[in-house]
């Protein structure tokens, strides 16, 4: 039934399928960043508390949650890789960690940004936060795991030993602001009980959610074609890719 | 539309530091990793490229000398 997977594992079909999909990623990315932040910053309605300072949420938001979501699929190829060393997964893993970094990083500044005005404070040692600086030093370490080996099987499988005992940090990241008294706010809109969100601002913030997805998967598939060219610099199909189509790529 | 003016626009209702930082270091970040990645994706591919040329060269190199 998954026969038709098992071609994918050819570092060669990988990287086809990456250029496959690249289009696709690049024209969400490009359609729901403009939409959403033309939408969120110029046509949402404003707070009726924060006003227009709250507009940091469209990207503060999509940007925290997919920290976690580039992490959890980082977790998922670790795994992949581990199980069924797959060496495409590998570099999977190697190819997300650093826009993951890069995701939370951002997440962390647009929070601090938002803090000050409303707490008053750029940081304060709240749970929500620790935990969220903790999941850029995770992406971080695995970034600095893989390039302190010279070995680079041993470094991958090194990289996803410490992505995979990373996943803790996931539910307390999530549930940091229910356990603990904190200055955050707690979920507003992953609660069971539906969203607590106007859909003037949901639209929008959704968006951009989808916006992140895609810089993401771009991003992911550019620095994982670059990681198989890397790993494969020697096998002859990335010569007559280099030799022969320029259009490649 | 939330604003009746472009300068309405920048002020965000005094809170045009606070967003503005927030968007601006978004764009800067996310602009910067996509950049730092596409660069690095062509010069791997250049490399290659330069290898080949060079085992060319040494080739024809040999070839000529016998």
């Amino acid at each position: 039934m998954w026969k038709w997977l098992h071609p994918y594992a050819k570092t060669q079909k990988a990287y086809q399928l990456c250029n496959t999909f690249m289009p696709y990623f690049a024209v969400i990315t490009i359609v729901c960043f403009a939409v959403g932040w033309v939408w969120g910053l110029a046509f949402a309605p404003a707070d009726y508390q924060q006003k227009d300072s709250y507009r940091i949420i469209f990207i503060h938001v999509p940007s925290a949650i997919m920290s976690m979501g580039a992490y959890s699929s980082m977790a998922i190829a670790a795994f992949i890789a581990m199980v069924w060393q797959l060496r495409n997964a590998e570099l999977a893993v190697i190819a997300i960690a650093p826009v993951g970094a890069a995701v939370t990083a951002i997440a962390l500044i647009t929070g601090a940004a938002w803090g000050k005005p409303m707490w008053g404070a750029w940081w304060v040692w709240d749970a929500r936060l620790t935990s969220e600086l903790i999941l850029l030093f995770l992406y971080l370490g695995v970034i600095a795991l893989y390039h302190s080996f010279e070995d680079k099987a041993a470094a991958g499988k090194a990289s996803c030993i410490l992505a995979l005992v990373g996943v803790v940090n996931l539910p307390i990241i999530h549930f940091s602001v229910e356990w603990w008294n904190t200055l955050h706010q707690g979920a507003t809109i992953t609660k069971f009980d539906g969203s607590a969100i106007h859909p003037s601002m949901f639209w929008p913030l959704m968006i951009n959610i989808v916006a992140f997805v895609g810089v993401i998967g771009w991003v992911t598939l550019i620095r994982l074609k670059n990681e198989i060219i890397q790993r494969e610099k020697h096998r002859p199909w990335v010569r007559e890719l280099v030799s022969g189509g320029k259009n490649a790529v | 539309m939330q604003f009746n003016s472009l300068s309405e626009f920048i002020a965000m209702g005094g809170y045009g530091f606070f967003v503005w930082l927030s968007y601006g270091s978004c764009l800067l970040i996310l602009v910067g990793i996509f950049i730092a990645s596409v660069t690095s994706h062509k010069s791997s591919l250049k490399q290659v490229e330069m290898q080949i040329e060079r085992e060319q060269r040494i080739k024809k190199a040999k070839e000529s000398s016998v």
